[in-house]
């Protein structure tokens, strides 16, 4: 399948390209590494009559820390991620869990900001950044705007995200000295998509008790507090908590999502 | 023939040496030309409208006004001529199915071409066939074969009385064993339809050459002499009105062993539009278009003695052969095989098998590497391991109960196949030995520390192959082979061009039929070329499938080189004044004791100085064809024990090989490196029909897969590292004792990752019987139970 005709833009400045994904004459649509939006046009999924590239964007590659959060530009790519020329205030979230993305080739292009827009429930960051807790900021024509992942995040490929508007950057806070973190992802073949991921952060001193069951059929479920903690994070417990919820479609679905988190959980224990 | 060459020391470059492919320079380095690299002045691009419904009637195609000359329909075609494809098995009560090569007022499978868009670029293409409006008046659909044959099925072809192809009855004389036999196991045993993936999608150019007057097809095949005969049919053109050429392909395994209807239209537009065109296969194409192979369903029962001794094996098999009789294996191959073979390298004396070949909704079914093999021997392999549970007995030792010995070599088994040679028992013997068994079993005893389950299964099978005239006329599949052909000719500077007409899609025949040449003439390597896959420039063959190719067209290129030396040896006795007895040709160079001529100066005197030969000198001169079958027709068998140790993730369903042995007996290897590879890739694709592929239907025939994220294939990291152990029993009835193995890597992986993973489950007393065990299919049995406990 060849993509249908479509005019391709690069600007160079975020003004230039919220301009241009302010016009209404055209379907239009941003694109950053395209590693999803790029397989949608070739199968025809996508047929917008211009792309606007926001990867010159100097502003949107950046990495720096601003007081106790990093903040991400959203052109980032999953592999400066991994390779980690940045102070990681995540104690090694980020890097370890950019290296599992997919595969090199696909990190090499693919962007933080990209796999959030795109919203595709198995994404590593959609899970990840949700347990640590990160804002996305959003630009658009009304300005910038900035929302916890938990409000980022609406559904299967579904952001708040509005006509015009693009993931500018994510800040994610530092975690403190004693922090602990688990990530499991279960999946069929190396790099590819997850069929559950559980995502767990514990941090004392900032009063966090965070679980994230990901990869369900709806936005990450999070299981904020001491709760699943003062139950012994039993598999028992840890199912009753995902019952009902975007993770238990059916018996098997609910297994492995509550294998997933426990085996994040473990991580953290042990 | 029968003799056995002392070929095979693996010294210098001839036959068994592992040399280095002479194709791997060009291949490599990206430099091969592939259909999608050729650019023809003027050429255009084809996309086609295909169906998105499983069974409809056509009740209108609209025609945008501004692409009328640029989208063409059957009824066009039909018009010009041509005729729908009908591949008729031979065998009696097959019901013949037509397929046109754009639907003909009906579509029976989803991703069928409708219509064929014509452009200057494939995106413009495309953009025409979305503005073509097809009117499906949608069918009911045959999606699963067991409901196909069911009473008051919807027919897929209407003047049927019914959705099977053909009905057979192998063998009979079960019921007294039946009511005897101490040990009785059951089994309903699947496999799920896939797709061969090979890296290289099906394309093709088609032009007419005004020069020579012929319609020259370009097509990614691994048959060009088939392929000409089966458009010369559709199109009503004269053979000699046709050359089809393969350039480089890149890979085959079946899907390009067949006469596409895309080739007719491509064809067919290029002498209409008096134009080159293209059409090039793409991924989701591919996926949906040709999910056509491995769907077999058995309900089989084993019947054997208190110590696993098999006593009878009684199956009824159905194959989902799609829609359509695919040509030239038509769709009874696959079930034919399954009637034949089911017994495997195993020696019982009571059997019956029916076989159904279904017609239902989905596309047909082609032969993919193992055919039917890989489905007969899960279900078998699965039946020696559940008699060996019944009886209490290591898998192992029921094998070796079982498998025919050695000393009973050649043998002709229950359904009179003629097993050449061999030491079945002993490839498990080593497999066992090489798996290091007891120390698996002693780890199954202690446990893991992660809760994973340590399971080690076997498989064995023995694989037919290069079929002769014979075996293919009994199969009923209207294209049987007889003498393969091959040409030699000595180049005027002494250099040796071989022409076959099988062609290598990589086989690396380029290097290993320069070594048999070799092998016979001791021309080096770098001098001996090999102009393969091309009507125009080659003996016809019946091309490249089977595992023929070595036996047969090596075995011809051994025969034609035999002649050639035979007149070269006489040639030079002459010039050197020498009698013919005691002259040899021996390192490329005729020797009479202390003399010699070299035979780039005996090519020189045949071609450029001819006032020097011999009176009586073969007039047929330094050009041989030569025709060639094995001593037996029954086909070469080889054959293998894989072993394999995994661990099942119970809590997940997820399996990870741990370690793979194969012990398998080529007969001679011409080159076993190449041997190696064929088992690896072969290896690749049996853990991909074990673990992962399947392309999924629903109720409406609809594939559910239609990209890679969907249909899983194994990539580096899934694919096992193999331990390969030859024997080498050489046949008795080939040239230099080969045998064909090309597909035998793909046969034994499913059944012996299944066996493996039901010996792990067996403290769960689980057991999966279908393929692919993917994780939802593990945890769902396990539930099941658990349920049911």
């Amino acid at each position: 399948m060849k993509a249908v005709d479509f005019d391709y833009a690069q600007p160079a400045t975020l003004d230039a390209a919220l301009e241009l994904l302010a016009r209404e004459d055209v379907m239009v649509r941003p694109v950053a590494g395209s590693q999803s939006l790029g397989p949608m046009l070739n199968l025809r999924l996508a047929q917008p009559e211009l792309l606007v590239d926001i990867t010159r964007i100097a502003e949107l590659r950046t990495i720096r820390q601003e007081g106790d959060r990093l903040v991400i530009g959203a052109c980032v790519t999953h592999a400066r991620l991994e390779d980690g020329d940045y102070p990681d205030v995540t104690r090694g979230v980020l890097p370890s869990v950019a290296a599992v993305i997919a595969y090199r080739a696909v990190r090499n292009r693919g962007t933080i900001g990209g796999s959030l827009a795109h919203a595709d429930p198995a994404a590593d960051w959609v899970n990840v950044l949700t347990a640590l807790g990160a804002d996305v900021v959003i630009a658009g024509p009304g300005g910038r705007r900035s929302v916890p992942m938990t409000d980022f995040i609406l559904g299967v490929f579904e952001t708040a995200l509005q006509p015009g508007e693009i993931v500018a950057e994510i800040q994610v806070p530092a975690l403190s000295d004693r922090a602990r973190w688990g990530y499991y992802k279960v999946c069929r073949k190396t790099g590819e998509f997850s069929h559950a991921t559980g995502a767990v952060l514990v941090d004392p001193a900032r009063g966090v008790q965070r679980c994230v069951a990901g990869a369900t059929s709806g936005k990450p479920v999070v299981i904020d507090g001491p709760a699943l903690f003062a139950d012994g994070c039993t598999e028992a417990a840890l199912a009753a908590h995902l019952d009902g919820s975007p993770a238990a479609d059916d018996p098997i679905a609910l297994r492995t999502h509550t294998v997933a988190l426990k085996r994040a959980i473990a991580q953290v224990m042990s | 023939m029968g003799e056995v060459s002392t070929a095979g020391s693996g010294a210098g470059s001839g036959v068994g040496a592992r040399v280095r492919r002479k194709e791997d320079d060009r291949l490599l380095r990206g430099r091969g030309r592939f259909v999608g690299d050729i650019a023809l002045v003027g050429m255009k691009e084809l996309a086609f409208v295909r169906s998105p419904v499983a069974h409809a009637t056509i009740t209108g195609i609209e025609i945008p006004e501004e692409h009328r000359g640029a989208v063409f329909t059957w009824a066009d075609l039909a018009a010009g001529g041509v005729k729908p494809i009908r591949a008729v098995s031979g065998l009696p009560g097959f019901k013949v199915s037509e397929q046109p090569a754009l639907a003909d007022g009906k579509v029976r499978f989803v991703g069928e071409p409708v219509a064929v868009c014509v452009a200057a670029t494939r995106a413009e293409a495309e953009d025409i066939a979305a503005s073509v409006f097809v009117d499906y008046a949608e069918l009911p659909v045959n999606s699963d074969m067991l409901e196909a044959v069911k009473p008051g099925a919807p027919k897929v072809h209407d003047h049927w009385p019914d959705n099977v192809f053909l009905e057979t009855n192998v063998g009979g004389n079960i019921a007294e064993i039946a009511a005897t036999a101490p040990v009785k196991v059951s089994r309903t045993i699947r496999t799920a339809r896939q797709c061969m993936v090979p890296l290289e999608g099906k394309g093709v150019v088609a032009h007419w050459d005004r020069h020579v007057e012929q319609l020259v097809l370009t097509t990614s095949t691994q048959m060009p002499h088939i392929v000409r005969a089966g458009l010369s049919e559709c199109l009503d053109l004269d053979q000699g009105l046709i050359r089809v050429v393969a350039p480089d392909v890149g890979g085959g395994f079946g899907w390009k062993g067949l006469l596409q209807p895309e080739e007719i239209v491509a064809a067919w537009i290029a002498m209409r539009l008096d134009r080159p065109v293209r059409w090039t296969e793409d991924r989701r194409e591919h996926l949906v278009a040709a999910a056509n192979a491995r769907e077999h369903h058995y309900e089989i029962t084993a019947y054997a003695d208190a110590r696993g001794r098999l006593l009878g094996i009684e199956a009824d098999a159905w194959v989902d052969a799609g829609a359509y009789s695919v040509y030239p294996f038509s769709a009874c191959l696959e079930a034919a095989q399954v009637g034949s073979i089911l017994p495997g390298p195993y020696d019982f004396a009571h059997y019956r098998c029916r076989t159904f070949s279904v017609c239902t909704n989905k596309p047909p079914i082609v032969p993919y590497r193992g055919v039917a093999r890989t489905g007969v021997c899960f279900a078998m392999e699965q039946m020696i391991d559940a008699v060996a549970d019944a009886v209490g007995r290591e898998p192992w030792q029921v094998r070796l109960e079982n498998l025919v010995p050695p000393e009973k070599m050649p043998f002709d088994n229950v359904t009179k196949k003629h097993f050449d040679s061999g030491d079945y028992p002993e490839s498990v013997r080593r497999a066992v030995a090489a798996i290091e068994l007891d120390g698996w079993r002693a780890r199954q005893k202690s446990g893991e520390a992660d809760g994973r389950l340590i399971g080690v299964g076997f498989a064995t099978y023995c694989e037919q192959s290069a079929h002769g005239t014979a075996v293919y006329h009994g199969w009923g599949i209207p294209m049987v082979p007889g003498h393969e052909q091959a040409q030699a000719r000595i180049t005027p500077d002494g250099g040796l061009e071989l022409r076959v007409g099988v062609q290598s899609h990589g086989q690396s025949m380029e290097t290993t039929f320069a070594q048999v040449a070799h092998e016979v003439l001791g021309i080096p390597l770098e001098k001996i070329k090999l102009v393969h896959g091309d009507t125009g420039l080659t003996p016809y063959s019946t091309g490249t499938w089977g595992s023929r190719s070595m036996v047969m067209a090596g075995g011809a290129v051994a025969t034609a080189c035999r002649t050639l030396a035979e007149r070269l040896r006489r040639i030079g006795a002459h010039l050197m004044q020498a009698g013919p007895d005691g002259v040899v040709l021996d390192g490329g160079s005729v020797k009479a004791g202390a003399a010699a001529v070299t035979i780039r100066e005996i090519a020189h005197t045949w071609y450029r100085a001819p006032q020097l030969l011999p009176a009586d000198v073969d007039r047929g001169g330094l050009e041989v064809t030569a025709g060639y079958k094995p001593g037996s027709d029954h086909g070469t068998f080889s054959y293998a024990t894989h072993a394999v140790a995994l661990a099942v993730d119970p809590e997940i369903g997820q399996v990870e090989i741990l370690d793979y042995v194969v012990v398998e007996d080529a007969g001679t290897m011409v080159n076993p490196m190449v041997v190696d590879g064929q088992i690896y890739g072969g290896v690749a694709q049996g853990v991909g029909t074990a673990l992962y592929e399947r392309m999924p239907y629903d109720a409406e025939g609809q594939p559910l897969a239609s990209t890679f994220a969907d249909y899983l294939i194994p990539g580096f990291t899934e694919v096992p590292h193999v331990r390969i152990i030859h024997m080498l029993t050489p046949s008795p009835y080939t040239e230099f004792g080969v045998k064909g193995i090309g597909e035998g890597g793909a046969i034994a992986p499913p059944a012996a990752i299944c066996n493996a993973i039901n010996d792990a489950l067996k403290p769960l007393g689980v057991i999966v019987t279908n393929a692919p065990m993917t994780p939802e299919a593990i945890l769902g049995a396990i539930a099941e139970t658990r349920g049911a406990a």
